[in-house]
């Protein structure tokens, strides 16, 4: 039975590191700028983790093989080292590995998070709401117009609440349901949530952040690869949350500049 | 250390005569233990063809499963069950899984029937508010379950409730208002009842040991209750109030959790001021503990058993229990990597990512603790030992995968994917759940004066294995590919090749589940015919194994034990074998 438990565990924990092996379900190419940061990150866990898994594994399988079933008479062993010997290689070899990932992994992290977007970053603000994601661009003044709640109306397809006719800003402002962006230039995108808690996630994109209702968040990117990704809600945020999508388009620069002026003429 | 059967002795209350006293409001230990173990049978038993639901949907979501429009007509209509009713599906799992079964079981359930005992003590320090916790636990079940039956059914938030969508009512979707009120409702008095049966069994810990039972002679599962107990009271205290505030936001027009300017379905909400984040602070500062709240009765009881199917002690006991210590402690630093993307200063990521590397490092020696004590041991397998070998192995792979979400910049990726479903029911789910199978094989001779069946225990135990590896391994790469958790179907592009793991995943849950009746069957049946249970069984040295099977009901018959030795003297030349009884004043030597 021992034996069974043994080569049981063995054979789950390579059957576990195949499909990671075979890069069966890797995550998609990235298309970012900071995307290979965090990919080189994961790649990184991966193997120390992948590792320790396997070894925990089959350690655990032999010494449950070969100390089993012992006779009565068999003395008790020592494990080399002791006690002492294991917390210390606890403290050494985890925890300096846990540490460099830390320290690395900060790295990745700040690129995204402690940077400000630059100078020439484009502005677009993105609201969250059950169970839709709408984008709006400043039009050729620059200036988003202020938000008006108690205006928004979705059948009047008012989703963001402008008042056009008060509030000069908001005159010129594109309201889309995807978001186009250049490729190779960096994005400030906005986010302000409607009514609860969403999230906005690009696989490709690297990205994920949650929309906070009262608390306008931001997040700056640059898409680095022309094509078309889809944007999904990671935030339960009801129902129809498994619907909640909608698309990223990256194109190139002549083509974001007609795209925008297709746009700005059905507003 | 000094003389406690004195302070034992104060505790003592008559046996009760009639059949209400004796088997339902019962001030009795050992019969709220086993209350406590039946309530978790009967949350994990609901919560699992819950998952089975959910499965089947995912699978399939097109399937009419036969029977489930009964339970909702609007939810599953001709049995096909509606996005909005497969997330209160979801929430009603996670909710029943997390609170009835992980926290009743491992540390109420357990600890009720065996803390006193492994340290000698008549009962708990407080029998009335022992019976008032379980009570209160049993209304919080009721409350609950409730929530199927009220108009909109249960809340669709998930078992974390997030706000504002828990706290703006019914205008957020059906399960909202009724169902979000009962669900709050359910869980404050469930932390009332936890709070109860906190302050008891440290009450009891610290003050009724009986003689000779110091701090460091407690068996390593009465240190984890202990430390369990610790959390618990922390913890719940917090949830407590979170819950009122929810409550009252919905019937008090408060807006604690609900900020200005919210619009839903084209209707300006009439509140203004809360903060949204408040409510995850306030739930992760109770959630992340929960984890360990979860898991570390776990890994006191396996401790326990393997220690007793090694037939020697671990290679420190003091660096377990340090460990168990250090986790505890830092269990209350962590919980702000639930909340990476959440919106706070992206500096605090880092605050609280440190500290959720560090913790690995106590776990990590608990592990090679358990690892290092299996070399040269002269391990019997059996059941129990089974079930608690497979903890380790859950242990481990639950807990790697902690590498990577505990990292902020790989959260990025990996936040809200099936990788955090296939990472806590891991380490906090199925392994707690070892943890259980590992502790019912192993005390149900005690707790019943009968043994189990150990052939269906070993059947059972290959079926779980393998079907639960099977099941949340797959999980682990549906994330990495990026596959959104909550989701009631798979509509988006990327998501449709994945469908073929979601029905493997599917089919495995069946089978596994299906294997569970194995168990069933055998807890039943072996209650009322199982072979006549011995007083030491599997020749175990602490406390409960020196009372009869099962034990009378002032636990020693009228006397108080004096404990000689520490609690695990195997690998020893005695009179009785290799080990020794704590309460034996024998003097022996260790061999080998």
């Amino acid at each position: 039975m021992a034996k069974l438990f043994a080569l049981t565990l063995i054979a789950i924990a390579i059957a576990s590191a195949i499909p990671i092996l075979m890069h069966t379900w890797d995550p998609p190419a990235d298309i970012s700028t900071h995307g290979p940061l965090i990919d080189k990150q994961m790649s990184e866990t991966m193997v120390e983790a992948g590792l320790l898994f396997l070894a925990a594994q089959i350690i655990l399988a032999i010494f449950v093989w070969k100390f089993s079933g012992r006779r009565k008479d068999a003395k008790i062993g020592r494990f080399p080292g002791g006690a002492t010997g294991l917390v210390l290689a606890a403290f050494i070899l985890v925890g300096a590995e846990l540490l460099v990932l830390g320290v690395f992994g900060t790295k990745a992290w700040a690129s995204v998070y402690f940077n400000p977007p630059s100078a020439n970053a484009m502005p677009i603000q993105v609201q969250a709401g059950q169970f839709a994601f709408y984008f709006r661009y400043p039009g050729p003044d620059g200036k988003f117009g202020p938000l008006h709640p108690d205006q928004i109306n979705e059948a009047s397809q008012n989703v963001f609440g402008l008042d056009q006719t008060n509030d000069p800003d908001s005159k010129d402002d594109i309201v889309t349901a995807e978001l186009a962006v250049p490729a190779n230039r960096e994005i400030y995108l906005l986010m302000h949530a409607k009514d609860v808690g969403h999230s906005f996630y690009v696989r490709e994109l690297r990205v994920q952040q949650d929309f906070v209702p009262g608390l306008d968040l931001s997040i700056h990117f640059t898409a680095t690869k022309t094509g078309r990704y889809e944007i999904v809600c990671t935030q339960l945020c009801g129902l129809g949350h498994y619907n909640m999508k909608a698309y990223l388009e990256v194109l190139s620069q002549e083509d974001f500049d007609n795209w925008l002026k297709q746009q700005a003429a059905l507003q | 250390m000094h003389d406690m059967s004195a302070h034992a002795a104060g505790q003592h209350h008559a046996p009760p005569q009639s059949f209400i006293r004796k088997h339902i409001f019962s001030l009795d230990h050992k019969v709220i233990g086993k209350q406590y173990y039946d309530l978790g049978l009967l949350a994990v038993l609901t919560g699992m063809v819950l998952s089975w639901l959910m499965r089947i949907h995912l699978a399939w979501p097109k399937f009419g499963i036969p029977g489930v429009g009964w339970l909702s007509k609007a939810g599953a209509p001709g049995g096909v069950i509606t996005p909005e009713y497969y997330l209160s599906l979801m929430t009603m799992h996670g909710t029943l899984m997390v609170f009835f079964v992980l926290t009743n079981v491992p540390f109420a359930g357990f600890g009720n029937y065996f803390l006193p005992i492994q340290i000698g003590a008549e009962d708990m320090a407080f029998p009335r508010f022992n019976m008032m916790s379980f009570w209160t636990t049993f209304v919080a079940f009721l409350v609950l379950v409730s929530a199927f039956f009220v108009g909109g059914g249960p809340p669709l938030s998930g078992w974390t409730a997030y706000a504002p969508l828990s706290a703006v009512g019914a205008v957020a979707g059906p399960g909202q208002g009724a169902g979000q009120i009962l669900w709050a409702t359910a869980i404050g008095l469930f932390c009332i009842g936890q709070l109860l049966g906190s302050l008891n069994f440290i009450t009891t810990t610290l003050d009724l040991r009986t003689k000779g039972m110091t701090l460091m002679r407690m068996p390593i599962s009465t240190w984890a209750w202990f430390i369990t107990s610790c959390m618990g009271l922390t913890a719940f205290a917090v949830l407590l109030p979170a819950c009122v505030l929810l409550i009252l936001d919905h019937v008090a027009g408060t807006s604690f959790f609900i900020p200005s300017n919210l619009v839903i379905s084209d209707q300006l909400q009439p509140h203004s001021g809360g903060a949204t984040l408040l409510w995850q602070h306030l739930f992760w500062f109770f959630g992340h503990p929960e984890v360990y709240i979860a898991i570390v009765p776990g890994i006191g009881i396996v401790s326990h058993i393997l220690i007793t199917n090694m037939r020697r002690p671990l290679l420190s006991h003091k660096v377990i229990i340090g460990s168990l210590g250090a986790i505890s402690f830092l269990s209350y630093m962590v919980y702000g990597h639930h909340m990476f993307l959440s919106g706070m200063n992206p500096f605090t990521a880092l605050v609280f990512s440190f500290p959720t590397l560090v913790i690995t490092i106590p776990a990590t020696i608990i592990v090679l603790i358990w690892i290092g004590s299996l070399y040269g041991s002269k391990l019997r397998i059996n059941s129990a030992s089974l079930f608690a070998l497979g903890f380790i192995s859950m242990f481990v792979s639950g807990g790697i995968s902690g590498f990577f979400l505990a990292q902020p910049s790989i959260d990025i990726y990996l936040h809200a994917t099936y990788f955090v479903v296939g990472h806590f029911h891991m380490v906090m789910g199925v392994a707690a759940i070892f943890g259980m199978f590992a502790g019912t094989y192993f005390w149900f001779p005690k707790m019943f004066g009968r043994m189990m069946n150990e052939t269906l225990g070993k059947i059972h135990f290959w079926l779980t294995l393998v079907g639960t590896y099977c099941i949340f391994m797959p999980f682990h790469y549906l994330g990495f590919a990026g596959n959104v958790r909550r989701y009631s179907a798979f509509v988006n592009d990327y998501l449709q090749p994945l469908l073929p793991v979601h029905k493997f995943i599917t089919i495995a849950a069946l089978c596994t589940g299906a294997a569970q009746l194995i168990f069933l069957y055998n807890l039943i049946y072996s209650r009322f015919k199982g072979a006549p249970a011995p007083q030491n069984p599997w020749e175990g040295t602490s406390l409960e194994w020196t009372v009869p099977s099962p034990p009378p009901f002032d636990n020693f018959g009228g006397k108080h034990p004096v404990v000689y030795h520490d609690p695990y003297q195997y690998g020893v030349e005695s009179s009785t074998g290799d080990y020794v009884m704590q309460d034996s004043p024998e003097q022996v030597k260790a061999v080998g």
